[in-house]
């Protein structure tokens, strides 16, 4: 059975549409369930008192004062943990010589930065358990802190953990071709330094968690605020000293994750390990402040690179040399190398060249641990890539679209390798760029820039071309040996009334995966979406999976739901063939109704088939299949990633008096392949845009020398406001993956990878006749001014 | 976090509210829009807080003209602020300032009195009452007392009212007909505490100008005025310079606010005198 997706006018054309989403009016009329809504009996709640010392070894704890706050249950230190829950050590075995020393659930000798779970205060609410933990008094010494990435391997440095030898936690070198031959005989070589500075995910919902330990069951049930509940399962089930089998992991709604969810964090684990040993639910939702010292960090990368290019612009050689700190520890299970190996990837992504050197070297830092965070590593690579050739266009006086056409991968030139090894199926570069130039008038727009710098007016175009790396098979982590299912499942079944319930193991945190996976079941069975409802997010109930991340929701979980959709109308037709004496291929099932697929003529509703089947069974022939119910699972298998590509465009105005940016318009052309949602990915899109240009103007994570997180608040740490947003076109090219009948890839990061890059390359295109250029992110007004020249000191 | 109230009590009128005080034993908060206030008990910056709340008292609200000038109530909140026909003709600088502040929903809840107790170095408002040679009026256990704006911001957060004292109202002087104002700042983000901004009020007598968030309270530029009044632009500009006295934070260094002061001088002497910059 296929779907004829190019015919629009096709039977139950669900796909491809926009459809309402299911779950939208319960969550804009407030009757969402988040972690923090659900109460439970005899549920207490945890506060932890954190390091407030960047390193500092823990002496003696005194909980007395603590205990005596009226509603206050326990107190417990690192070493009353440790007894129950064992320690992690993130690292997976073929990102080669990442180490890491165990981190535990609480801080046991030693706090590694400002933020580190030191005590966990258990009370009757929450505004006892913070009063306690105020009064807890913990013996601290303070340590030398290691702050500082670029020094972090001197030989004067201090080593942060003295049990791994050095402050390197990993290293990764690439080396494609001759590099060095190849910049020896390059017409113009052009290299710069970049830097992008310490970013979070700032959910709306904060992390939050909720264990009950049920000694008569011997189950454990976890309410959380996750994308991947079945990894959190093995996680805390392994941890615990807990049969898989004993671990029920739900996420009912959540609030935004991007990336920020998908980790283990100690402290959501020590709530599981109190629950356990007090047997009773134990609640901890983060508040914002310790949300900004405890959720990951991620992006605090400077890179060099250097670009080597012939007189007619071809690109011989790209080098790049990338470092990044991740604080004091590899984040479990995903590590913290993988952004840094994301960088070496990615560079050069849509270009067409021979010699190519990247490393990426990753230290450790008395500061928040980093990991995955919304389009991995992509915002840097792109940013590095993109600015580099746009230096280079500038050196050889060419238009930066045109040093772009003459060395984007051909669209008929796939499959490809590239020299950092990624294997691209297909992808769309010219027709995206093309697409892109006709919705912005670059042309146009090029005249208006002209005729405004005549004025005094400085305004700058940035184009970024990108990639994108979605649908990851088991070579993300699997192979790695950790336990992070690359494969996802959905079980769709029919009930009496011809209803439907779609059970599937991808998630969703407020970004529609359920509105996508309603209207691919509604087409692969041939119902309306309204009569489908699809339940994600509980380990005990849906089939095992990864969850959602890394753009799989639509590509992985969407496939699974379209070949379980398609199985369940086989299972179905062959009880209508039954019934209604008529071959199985004469017949479809549209809009509810048993048809002649030949005339659309309606032979039978599907209640009555249910009916039958589920109530007068013995009126059909004994030995009948009537499995109304059918579970397909869907893994990649020819390709590691579905890489996508896009194009994105800014245009802006630098006031270069104040030194303050302006952005006018955002454009981005973007091929995730087959688009099962038009809104939903336009949404997606613009969404991602949005964070990409929060750490092209406003984002950045500051600390001080000795490790002092200094903005750690929404008044001090600037998201990007809708004021500041400018309008954003959005426009896609079309290149279904051929591993799938869906031919969906992922959509959700490729307006992150892309937004830095094109703001960084618009600022510099604006200033470039005052011979002034910025690399460093935020491109804050301060900064922009002093590569002016403006301020002195 | 949670907030720790030490006890709250709305107070039915300025007495009610004075005595309320009176009686809290050095741990008083008066509660008006509760921007700020709340905010930092949330955060537990503040804790133990007996909270006096004259939000209800209908005296500390309303915008009149009395006596040749305009009197505006403590509890005047900003988003009246902003559409007061009175203010728009005879205060501008306040409409002005008023849709700088923040956002909406803060607007529509915080007040002036509160913005001008508070002190904040950063906020529009204080430094608006000072380039307008405002006075402002309190009341406490032992009458009422007029406090001119230039003697009332001390430091960061700390003012001339003293404790047990409610801010009442503010008067101003009407503005002449020919009258300018102008307010000027630079925020990260719309809504956002600014980088630095400048009140510039020019009249008959002359020019009067005020920075904030470029020191640890809101500052009458004197010797730029002086400048300014002598026809000297560029002196103003190195004048406001060296008259600032800036920090830096993880926003901006104290150098850029120092050179940005001066960048929104020049140009909002452009503005008034329709002289490019």
């Amino acid at each position: 059975m296929t779907i004829s997706f190019g015919n629009p006018d096709r039977p139950n054309s669900y796909i491809g549409k926009t459809v309402p989403r299911p779950n939208a009016p319960r969550l804009v009329q407030g009757r969402g369930k988040y972690v923090d809504d659900i109460v439970l009996p005899r549920m207490a709640h945890v506060v932890f008192v954190r390091s407030p010392y960047a390193h500092a070894g823990i002496g003696s704890i005194n909980t007395v004062e603590a205990m005596a706050v009226k509603g206050v249950l326990r107190v417990f230190t690192g070493a009353d943990l440790a007894k129950v829950c064992t320690p992690w050590v993130a690292v997976l075995a073929h990102l080669k010589g990442l180490k890491s020393p165990p981190q535990h659930a609480l801080a046991v000798d030693r706090a590694c930065w400002v933020g580190d779970p030191v005590v966990a205060v258990v009370a009757n609410t929450r505004a006892a358990a913070e009063e306690a933990a105020a009064l807890v008094e913990v013996d601290y010494t303070p340590l030398p802190a290691v702050t500082d990435m670029m020094s972090a391997l001197d030989t004067d440095t201090p080593v942060l953990h003295p049990d791994m030898g050095d402050n390197l936690a990993f290293r990764r070198l690439h080396e494609e071709g001759d590099v060095d031959a190849a910049f020896a005989k390059a017409h113009k070589v052009v290299e710069a330094r970049f830097k992008t500075a310490r970013h979070t995910g700032v959910t709306l919902e904060p992390r939050s968690i909720l264990v009950d330990w049920n000694p008569a069951e011997a189950q454990m049930t976890a309410w959380h605020a996750t994308q991947a509940p079945h990894m959190m399962q093995t996680v805390l089930a392994k941890h615990l000293d807990l049969p898989e089998g004993r671990v029920r992991v739900i996420c009912d709604d959540v609030g935004g994750s991007y990336g920020i969810k998908v980790h283990v964090y100690p402290d959501e684990v020590a709530t599981a390990a109190i629950a356990k040993i007090m047997a009773r639910p134990i609640k901890f939702v983060a508040d914002r402040l310790e949300s900004f010292t405890t959720d990951i960090h991620a992006r605090d990368h400077e890179i060099g690179g250097r670009i080597a290019v012939d007189k007619d612009g071809k690109i011989l050689a790209m080098d790049i040399d990338d470092w990044t700190a991740i604080g004091a520890y590899s984040v479990y299970p995903r590590t913290s190398a993988i952004e840094g190996n994301q960088v070496v990837n990615l560079c050069g992504g849509p270009y067409d060249f021979a010699h190519y050197r990247a490393q990426t070297s990753v230290v450790f830092q008395n500061k928040t641990p980093t990991c995955q965070y919304r389009a991995v590593g992509h915002p840097i690579a792109v940013a590095v890539t993109e600015g580099l050739v746009d230096m280079a266009a500038a050196a050889l006086d060419m238009d930066p679209v045109e040093i772009r056409r003459r060395n984007m991968y051909a669209d008929d030139a796939y499959p490809v390798t590239s020299p950092a090894k990624m294997r691209f199926e297909g992808l769309s570069h010219h027709a995206s760029m093309t697409k892109l130039l006709e919705l912005m008038d670059y042309d146009g727009l090029r005249a208006e820039q002209a005729e405004l710098r005549k004025k005094g007016i400085h305004r700058g175009i940035g184009i970024a071309s990108f990639i994108e790396l979605t649908n990851p098979s088991p070579f993300m982590y699997g192979i790695g040996g950790a336990r992070i299912s690359a494969q996802d499942g959905c079980t769709v079944r029919m009930d009496p009334d011809g209803s439907i319930v779609a059970l599937s193991g991808v998630t969703e945190q407020g970004q529609g995966t359920e509105a996508m996976l309603s209207q691919i079941v509604a087409e692969g069975v041939g119902v309306s979406p309204a009569k489908v409802r699809v339940i994600t997010g509980d380990t005990q109930v849906t089939p095992y999976g990864g969850g959602t991340w890394a753009s799989r929701g639509a590509g992985i979980g969407g496939e699974a739901a379209l070949q379980s959709a398609m199985a369940l109308k086989a299972s179905i037709l062959e009880v209508a063939g039954s019934m209604l004496q008529s071959p199985v291929e004469a017949l479809d099932i549209r809009d509810g109704q048993v048809v002649d697929s030949a005339t659309g003529e309606a032979r039978m509703p599907l209640e009555e088939l249910g009916r039958i089947v589920y109530f007068r069974g013995d009126t059909l022939p004994k030995g009948l299949p009537r499995e109304l119910v059918q579970t397909r699972h869907f893994i990649t298998s020819d390709y590691p990633f579905a890489f996508t590509n896009g194009v994105q465009a800014s245009y802006l105005e630098v006031d270069i008096g104040t030194g303050e940016v302006k952005l006018l318009k955002h454009w981005c052309v973007e091929d995730c392949g087959r688009i099962i949602n038009p809104q939903l990915v336009d949404e997606q899109i613009r969404g991602g845009i949005v964070q990409g240009l929060g750490g092209a103007l406003f984002e950045e994570i500051h600390y001080d020398e000795d490790g002092q997180l200094l903005n750690g608040s929404m008044a001090d740490y600037l998201v990007p406001m809708a004021a500041e947003m400018p309008d954003m076109v959005v426009g896609h090219v079309e290149t279904p993956t051929m591993e799938s009948a869906l031919g969906a890839k992922g959509a959700g990061e490729a307006g992150t990878a892309g937004a830095p890059a094109a703001v960084m390359n618009a600022i510099n295109d604006a200033l470039r006749p005052i011979g002034a250029q910025v690399t460093a992110m935020p491109f804050t007004p301060e900064r922009i001014l002093r590569a002016m020249g403006q301020i002195e000191d | 976090m949670k907030a720790m109230a030490g006890g709250y009590a709305r107070a039915t009128d300025v007495q009610h509210a004075l005595d309320l005080l009176a009686g809290a034993d050095g741990m008083g908060r008066v509660l008006a829009g509760g921007q700020s206030l709340i905010a930092a008990m949330n955060m537990r910056l503040s804790t133990g807080d007996m909270l006096v709340d004259i939000s209800r008292i209908a005296d500390l609200r309303g915008v009149t003209v009395e006596e040749n000038r305009l009197r505006i109530g403590a509890l005047t909140r900003h988003a009246e602020i902003e559409t007061d026909p009175l203010i728009a003709e005879h205060a501008p600088l306040l409409t002005q300032a008023a849709g700088h502040i923040a956002h909406a929903a803060i607007r529509n809840r915080g007040t002036i009195g509160g913005a001008l107790a508070h002190a904040d170095p950063a906020a529009e408002f204080p430094a608006c009452v000072l380039a307008l040679g405002g006075m402002i009026h309190v009341q406490g256990p032992d009458g009422t007392r007029d406090i001119p704006a230039e003697d009332f911001f001390v430091d960061v957060f700390e003012t001339a009212l003293e404790d047990g004292v409610i801010l009442t109202a503010i008067t101003l002087p009407l503005a002449e007909a020919s009258e300018k104002h102008l307010l000027r700042e630079t925020a990260r983000r719309s809504g956002d505490y600014a980088l630095a901004g400048l009140c510039l009020v020019k009249r008959a007598a002359g020019h009067r100008l005020s920075a904030f968030s470029v020191g640890p309270r809101p500052l009458l530029a004197l010797a730029a005025m002086e400048r300014l009044d002598a026809g000297d632009i560029v002196g103003a500009v190195s004048a406001l310079r060296a008259e600032i006295d800036p920090t830096g934070d993880t926003q901006a260094s104290a150098a850029y606010r120092r050179h940005l002061a001066g960048v929104l001088l020049t140009r909002a002497m452009a503005e008034i005198t329709g002289e490019p910059a």
